[in-house]
């Protein structure tokens, strides 16, 4: 149980990482669908995230944002692209600026995560996530990172040049 | 398009050179291990010119090296670039295994709240 698999593909700025669980999927799914069972899970413990809206309908949206440890409050957005319940959801998920409102210069990634059951117990998970630019993905790991252990951002331009 | 900066025409010449799927795919296999384009060549349904070509495309985006080691000529994947993405994604792992630890926990202490111990 646990992480079975992990999959890096630097050209297709994808990570595919697949898990087990000791648990029926209809439970699994609860884990992305109600905010306050998400929010054990998807920020880590120094960056935990609250969700002010959270909507797992196609179209749906949701406003999150993280609690670092010096009070600082990174705002996310995801924008939902497919859920059947309880095997697939796709979304979108974007860097907010602090008022909730998506940051439309930068490049959202999406996520998809599929569900199956392999036993009526055991649910198989399978997350993708994929990303539009390389800058956007380092933006995006800066968030729910402390101060001191960020990236520059815009390292890659310097790459670029 | 006109490119306006250096930058600008190198990240040009990087998604030319990875918009095409067989350029991408060689591209892996040179990033797992260094490969001769005969070696290459032998993964496709084309000419060992249209590899050759296809390799030179690569290497103008600096996505390769190329180097000639006797009457083969080896290219390796080591751009900065892909490097760097890799580094990104490695540091995207360590996160999605997080999540995926404390998705483990909340479910494993659903469960011990949902036994009736009384």
């Amino acid at each position: 149980m646990g992480v079975t698999n992990v999959e890096k593909d630097p050209t297709e700025l994808t990570l595919t990482i697949t898990a087990e669980f000791n648990a029926p999927v209809t439970r699994v799914w609860e884990l992305w669908e109600i905010p306050r069972q998400l929010e054990r899970w998807w920020g880590p413990p120094t960056y935990p995230a609250t969700f002010q809206s959270h909507d797992l309908s196609p179209g749906g949206t949701s406003s999150y944002f993280m609690t670092g440890p010096e009070g600082d409050q990174p705002h996310g957005w995801w924008r939902v692209l497919i859920a059947e319940p309880p095997h697939r959801l796709v979304f979108e998920n974007g860097i907010a600026d602090d008022s909730g409102e998506p940051n439309p210069s930068i490049p959202s990634n999406t996520v998809r995560a599929e569900l199956s059951e392999p036993s009526p117990t055991t649910t198989r998970m399978e997350a993708v996530t994929t990303f539009q630019t390389v800058a956007s993905m380092e933006m995006m790991l800066a968030m729910g990172m402390e101060e001191g252990m960020k990236l520059a951002i815009g390292q890659i331009d310097d790459l670029l040049r | 398009m006109v490119a306006r900066s250096a930058a600008e025409q190198r990240a040009n010449e990087v998604f030319h050179a990875l918009a095409d799927p067989t350029r991408r795919d060689i591209l892996q296999r040179c990033l797992r291990n260094e490969q001769s384009v005969s070696m290459i060549a032998s993964h496709y349904p084309m000419s060992f010119a249209a590899v050759q070509k296809h390799v030179a495309v690569l290497a103008r985006a600096d996505l390769v090296t190329k180097q000639r080691r006797g009457r083969e000529q080896w290219v390796r994947g080591d751009s900065p670039t892909i490097s760097f993405a890799l580094h990104l994604l490695e540091r995207l792992e360590v996160e999605w295994r997080g999540r995926l630890e404390r998705f483990d926990e909340v479910l494993q202490s659903q469960l011990e709240e949902g036994i009736p111990w009384a």
